[in-house]
């Protein structure tokens, strides 16, 4: 199966985000540390399997989250976001 | 987390292991497929462009081209596999050269190596895990040539480790005097990943 | 702007199953009985998990089929050939049987009455179930705003909601279901018969002057080939929301 029909994007991050972050994040929106594109996470592209979740940008392709599942929680690497907005929960 | 309900009538899709059980590391169950894991679109790659280097910490930086590295002596390795996700396919055939060839030809320094890949990906591995037979880059599997959603054209076979160490679309190894983490280990997982030791998290 | 988000954590509840509902011959429809349930936005989803004896679980997410007005929430389950939970909701779980469910989940991929429009929905194979969420809704608020739905199914047996979509559509004259067929048509079909392109969409979708907002749901190829359309067709990115099913679907 060619991983490019098994792209996935930000909704099917949607459940693990909200368990990492406390709220929904599909409309929180990132600045790509590598070319600025800004996109709410719901845009992005998501390749998930058992190991974890690898979140890229939309625009280049380059990885702005990492969530490993590790035993007990997550492994979260957001390395490749210079900003994340985040609206305050009502 | 559990909440301790069981679903009626479900099982999944585990094979129940019989005779082959023994062979199974702890945690692991047995797959019928070769399931697909990747962190990112399938590179696409041109052999007449492609080449695998063995540089970093070592006395004879090595570089070969596709056809350099097909005229290189070769193995016919008959191994199990180990995912970290708990499936594991046993006796699977590859064709590809010992790391032993490549390694020796560049002369290391280091003690360990980061294996680079196409696509960005990296893992960590020290030199002892990988000499005396333990690891190839293979470019062929049961009898074919390596399909891309495997890792085709060449990735590393490091059997004896979890899965995620044999690094699909590997193109460099850069031998490093630290153990340096890649892509997975850098979030969580193991450094080394022996399936034995149930080595799957750091801290494990 | 996203509307501020629910600060709410998931936890697992069980459901019973009140009604199995029979869509096409790999499709079902399973009618939960939830007790905590904080009701949902349409095109949420909500995850399900299972758990076999010896401990081992599956999990899987499934878009909510239900409007937020409906007494049961709903989800419609295509079977995968060796799909190891999707088989199991549509061939072994009754009525009565309890399921582990969380949610709802998601935000980006809803829309509301109150959201407007027109509305163009793009929906391949089971990428349909979220789109009839919205259409559900949408017809219990009364919404009157234009509204189209272009649906790609492999054949006529192969349209799930087919006869609740007929309905919602004689009923309204501002909702417009157009159907697509890409495998195989019944004798006298004047309709469409082939995978999404810009000559169809073309035709079908509201121009982009109107600032009509587009939702597409389905394969990840068919996704993202008429998210391009669209952008080709001048639909502004904010203006197409996409929600990729994977490899599966019609």
């Amino acid at each position: 199966m060619d991983p490019l029909d098994m792209r996935l994007d930000g909704n099917a991050a949607a459940g693990m985000l909200m368990d990492i972050f406390g709220q929904d994040m599909t409309g929180a929106l990132t600045t790509c540390a590598t070319c600025h594109a800004e996109n709410p996470v719901g845009r992005l592209l998501v390749y998930a399997h058992g190991m974890g979740t690898v979140i890229r940008c939309s625009n280049c392709g380059n990885v702005q989250m990492k969530v490993a599942l590790i035993r007990g929680g997550y492994g979260v690497d957001l390395r490749g976001v210079r900003t994340l907005r985040i609206w305050r929960a009502s | 987390m559990s909440t301790g309900f069981i679903s009626r009538g479900f099982t999944g899709r585990r094979r129940a292991a019989g005779r082959e059980a023994s062979r199974l590391p702890p945690g692991q169950y047995l797959d019928r497929g070769f399931p697909v894991l990747s962190a990112g679109p399938t590179p696409k790659v041109d052999l007449d462009t492609w080449d695998f280097r063995v540089d970093g910490h070592v006395a004879r930086p090595q570089r070969w081209t596709w056809s350099q590295f097909l005229a290189l002596p070769r193995e016919t390795p008959r191994v199990d596999i180990h995912c970290v996700t708990k499936w594991s396919k046993l006796d699977t055939t590859w064709e590809g050269v010992a790391l032993e060839t490549l390694l020796e030809a560049a002369d290391p320094v280091g003690g360990y190596l980061i294996a680079h890949c196409d696509g960005g990906y990296t893992t960590n591995l020290s030199l002892e895990d990988v000499s005396d037979g333990k690891a190839w880059v293979v470019f062929g599997y049961e009898g074919e040539p390596l399909p891309p959603e495997h890792g085709g054209p060449a990735r590393l076979l490091v059997p004896h480790l979890y899965f995620w160490k044999s690094a699909k679309w590997v193109r460099r190894l850069e031998i490093t005097d630290e153990d340096e983490p890649g892509f997975w280990e850098s979030a969580g997982y193991h450094m080394r990943g022996d399936p034995w030791k149930e080595e799957r998290y750091s801290g494990d | 702007m996203e509307r501020g988000a629910v600060l709410r954590r998931l936890t697992w509840q069980l459901a019973e199953v009140a009604e199995v509902i029979p869509e096409t011959a790999r499709v079902r429809s399973l009618a939960l009985r939830v007790s905590a349930w904080p009701g949902h936005s349409p095109g949420q989803h909500l995850d399900v998990r299972l758990t076999a004896e010896d401990g081992y679980q599956a999990q899987r997410s499934y878009s909510i089929a239900s409007a937020p007005e409906d007494a049961h929430v709903a989800i419609t389950v295509e079977k995968i050939d060796d799909g190891e939970v999707s088989p199991y909701l549509v061939d072994e779980l009754r009525t009565g049987d309890r399921l582990e469910i969380r949610g709802p989940i998601g935000g980006y991929f809803t829309w509301t009455a109150s959201d407007g429009g027109p509305l163009l929905l793009v929906a391949g194979g089971s990428g349909v179930v979220p789109l009839m969420a919205m259409l559900r809704h949408r017809a219990a608020a009364g919404y009157a705003g234009p509204t189209t739905l272009l649906y790609s199914s492999r054949t006529f047996e192969d349209i799930i909601y087919r006869a609740e979509l007929d309905r919602l559509a004689a009923a309204d004259p501002s909702l417009r279901v157009v159907h697509t067929l890409t495998r195989g048509q019944p004798p006298g079909w004047t309709g469409y018969r082939r995978r999404f392109d810009r000559d169809m969409l073309a035709e079908v979708a509201p121009p982009a002057g109107t600032h009509a907002l587009a939702f597409v749901c389905g394969p990840t190829r068919m996704v993202e080939s008429a998210a391009e359309i669209l952008t080709g067709l001048d639909y502004p990115a904010q203006r197409i929301k996409t929600e990729r099913f994977g490899p599966t679907g019609g």
